[in-house]
């Protein structure tokens, strides 16, 4: 205010505001477009128009319909003539023989329904696919002489491709393959088929209120067994594998943060008057935190191999030179009256900390805690997917396989819920401990002070 | 005073009642504290039992495979420069995946922040549709994004750096909120009386307000996506991590290799940690020297 001489005519103040504003415009444009321009720059940097050639559409395709959808396979070995059915074609989904689902009607010709009026015949010799609007076709497999199919007559659609040995047809109500040793049907359906219980398993496709009753009736522990043990789905390794994810996240966190806690008393200027351990003790918090998660993770996989131990240890080394600093600065910032005035009741050194500085402190230890508590069990995942443990790791292997999408999407949810569980959890801890927190609302926190919080 | 001293306790009975309190309260305190302390030992001793290798026998060779990468790197200390050239651009590539997550991040964060705080959001009645999208995107880990992702779209740094964005959204998009919560609704008002749509209000209204806050925010995150950048590369999304996990593959022999990597990499977290955290003072700081001259 001071700085407006009062000499200033009105020509040269509209001057001063007509500066003012175009820098104003000019920030307020050049902001965005320096934006802009970086982001087109990374565009090409990154090869974004040579990545849309590249991308493998019809890999998302499958990956998203297979994620909420199964397939039975029916299958005709077409040397011996036998038929089997099995979810997704795994072995651990197959039918007992002789059974099948209910709409493949086995015999000396299988009759296999696909509804709408599609119907595949497997008969002693020919395989017969009936296509609504298109008419049937015939294939006669042989080991001699191929596949030999019959069409009808007209071009052939884009969905048949018959080649000398093969002969697949793709159709919304199903797919047939025929090769000369194998014929082959896919039937799609929506949903998690053998979630709760598989095949081999009595309770499959019994309904609700008859499991219920049947677990009123003393065999709950059978029941829950056969969920448990569940060898599509494997409810006991994922149950297993969010623990670990947690343990990992808990043991590293509060691991972390008890190994920080005195030494941060090493790196504040009001309890350690030397000047160079000081020093010393900083830079080394500088140097855990600067040194990766990911380099500590590598280094400690290559000591104590895969598993939950090392994704502890990860969490533990990195957290403890973030919390070393945190906690560093939380205690420079003690009221020093307090100590004095425990002091003067004739308090030794130990009871001066115990009652002086622990107490001002605790709130903010205890909600950097919580808040690294939480992001931590995501870093978990992370490093699970690393060094081999928890349920990163049984994501990793659910995509290396590039079918069991439904898999990963169990996964996915179950990971959501667990950080949202532990984001709700960590929340309400840290209202209940911090009192103050509870009844008032939140005051602003400052971004600055906040030195480096990963939320 | 009302009759308050017939029937009071004695300064016996007090001191009783105390004594009792701070009993109370120390076993209670211990309980927990051995509670606590058992949690701990039990929980690391499942992890060690379900670890390959045990602590007792682990702890010793932490130290070795630094000591052998530093050693193989150190005989070949003539490579360094080399090295240090040849991984310049992952490093780069790196750099690039964390800025470029962190403005989209930012940007999209910015939205969901708007469209979720009360007096500034274009459509109030969806206020917790974009808190609950905000939340789902801060909780999926990048890990899982990146994943599928490089799945569908091959390996590279776009994978890296749509899931780093999608994460760095619900994460601003939450702690935007906050500042948005904090901002005066006057200017907005004032705005409105003069017939400014919603998006000139934001623009003209909030943001010169959050401005500075969101910035200092955006450059924690930075910090924090350039850490997850390095590590997805590891699973396959380009840059340092990457090269990193080439070149321990490859194991002895290409240590100094490794070597470098892990100098870059631990060099561009310290000056980009002591970077963003000058320039955060200066810009919260700074502001409010500015404001009150």
């Amino acid at each position: 205010m001071s700085t407006f001489a009062t000499n200033l005519t009105v020509d040269e103040l509209k001057a001063q505001a007509d500066r003012l504003f175009s820098r104003k415009r000019l920030v307020n444009f050049g902001l965005p477009a320096l934006v802009l321009v970086y982001l087109v720059y990374v565009f090409f940097a990154f090869d974004v128009p040579g990545l849309a050639a590249r991308a493998n559409w019809e890999n998302g395709k499958t990956l998203v319909s297979d994620s909420y959808s199964y397939k039975t396979h029916i299958e005709r070995d077409n040397r011996t003539g036998e038929v089997s059915a099995a979810i997704e074609g795994e072995r651990k989904g197959a039918y007992p023989e002789g059974q099948a689902p209910d709409w493949v009607t086995l015999g000396e010709t299988t009759v296999i329904d696909l509804e709408d009026g599609h119907v595949v015949r497997f008969g002693p010799e020919t395989v017969e696919y009936d296509i609504p609007g298109y008419g049937t076709v015939r294939a006669t497999p042989s080991r001699s002489a191929g596949v030999q199919a019959e069409l009808p007559a007209g071009d052939v659609p884009e969905w048949i491709n018959v080649s000398k040995n093969r002969l697949a047809i793709k159709t919304d109500a199903g797919r047939l393959t025929v090769t000369r040793n194998r014929s082959e049907v896919f039937r799609y359906f929506t949903g998690w088929e053998l979630f709760w219980f598989t095949l081999d398993s009595p309770y499959y496709g019994k309904s609700f209120p008859e499991l219920a009753g049947r677990a009123a009736s003393g065999e709950a522990g059978t029941i829950f067994n056969d969920f448990w043990t569940n060898k599509m789905w494997r409810h006991q390794d994922v149950a297993w594998a969010i623990f670990e994810t947690i343990l990992m996240a808990f043991l590293g966190t509060l691991g972390a943060a008890m190994v920080a806690l005195p030494l941060a008393f090493l790196a504040t200027r009001n309890f350690n008057p030397m000047k160079s351990i000081r020093f010393a003790t900083r830079r080394v918090f500088d140097f855990v935190r600067g040194v990766d998660a990911l380099i500590w993770t590598v280094v400690l996989a290559r000591a104590f191999g895969p598993g939950p131990l090392t994704g502890a240890l990860a969490i533990l080394v990195t957290d403890t030179g973030t919390f070393g600093k945190i906690f560093s600065e939380a205690l420079e910032n003690v009221d020093q009256k307090q100590i004095e005035g425990v002091q003067s009741t004739g308090a030794n050194a130990p009871q001066r900390y115990r009652f002086g500085v622990i107490p001002q402190v605790t709130p903010v230890l205890l909600s950097q805690l919580l808040y690294f508590l939480e992001s931590n069990t995501r870093s978990a995942t992370v490093i699970g997917a690393i060094t081999g443990g928890g349920i990163g790791l049984l994501l990793t292997q659910a995509i290396i396989t590039q079918k069991d999408w439904e898999e990963v999407a169990y996964y996915i949810i179950l990971i959501i819920l667990m950080v949202m569980l532990m984001d709700w959890f960590s929340g309400w801890l840290r209202k209940r401990l911090i009192q103050g927190e509870a009844g008032k609302k939140r005051k602003p926190r400052d971004a600055a002070r906040k030195t480096f919080l990963l939320p | 005073m009302t009759d308050l001293t017939a029937g009071s306790p004695t300064v016996d009975q007090i001191r009783d009642d105390y004594t009792a309190m701070t009993r109370r309260k120390r076993v209670y305190g211990g309980i927990l504290l051995i509670l606590f302390v058992a949690v701990m030992a039990s929980g690391f001793r499942v992890a060690d039992d379900r670890n390959a290798g045990s602590f007792r026998d682990g702890w010793t060779r932490i130290f070795d495979y630094p000591a052998e990468v530093l050693a193989e790197a150190w005989e070949k200390i003539g490579a360094l420069p080399e090295n240090l050239a040849k991984f310049f651009p992952a490093l780069i590539e790196t750099l690039n995946i964390a800025a470029a997550s962190t403005l989209i991040g930012a940007i999209a964060g910015t939205f969901l922040a708007l469209m979720s705080t009360r007096g500034m959001a274009l459509w109030p009645a969806l206020i917790p549709l974009f808190r609950r999208i905000a939340d789902v995107c801060r909780a999926v880990p990048e890990i899982v994004i990146a994943l599928v992702l490089i799945f569908i779209l091959g390996g590279g740094p776009v994978p890296a750096m749509i899931a780093i964005a999608i994460h760095t959204a619900g994460a601003l998009g939450k702690l935007f909120s906050e500042v948005n919560e904090n901002a005066s609704l006057k200017p907005v008002e004032g705005l409105q009386s003069v017939g400014a749509n919603w998006s000139q209000r934001m623009y003209l209204g909030v943001i010169p307000q959050a401005g500075p806050n969101y910035v200092s925010y955006a450059l924690l995150r930075f910090e924090i996506n350039i850490r997850a950048s390095a590590i997805l590369g590891f699973v396959g999304a380009g840059g340092l991590g990457y090269e990193l996990r080439n070149a321990m593959s490859w194991g002895q022999g290409r240590y100094d290799e490794a070597a470098a990597i892990f100098l870059l990499l631990f060099v561009t977290i310290v000056v980009v940690d002591q970077l963003s955290g000058v320039l955060r003072d200066r810009l919260t700081h700074g502001s409010e020297k500015g404001a009150s001259v």
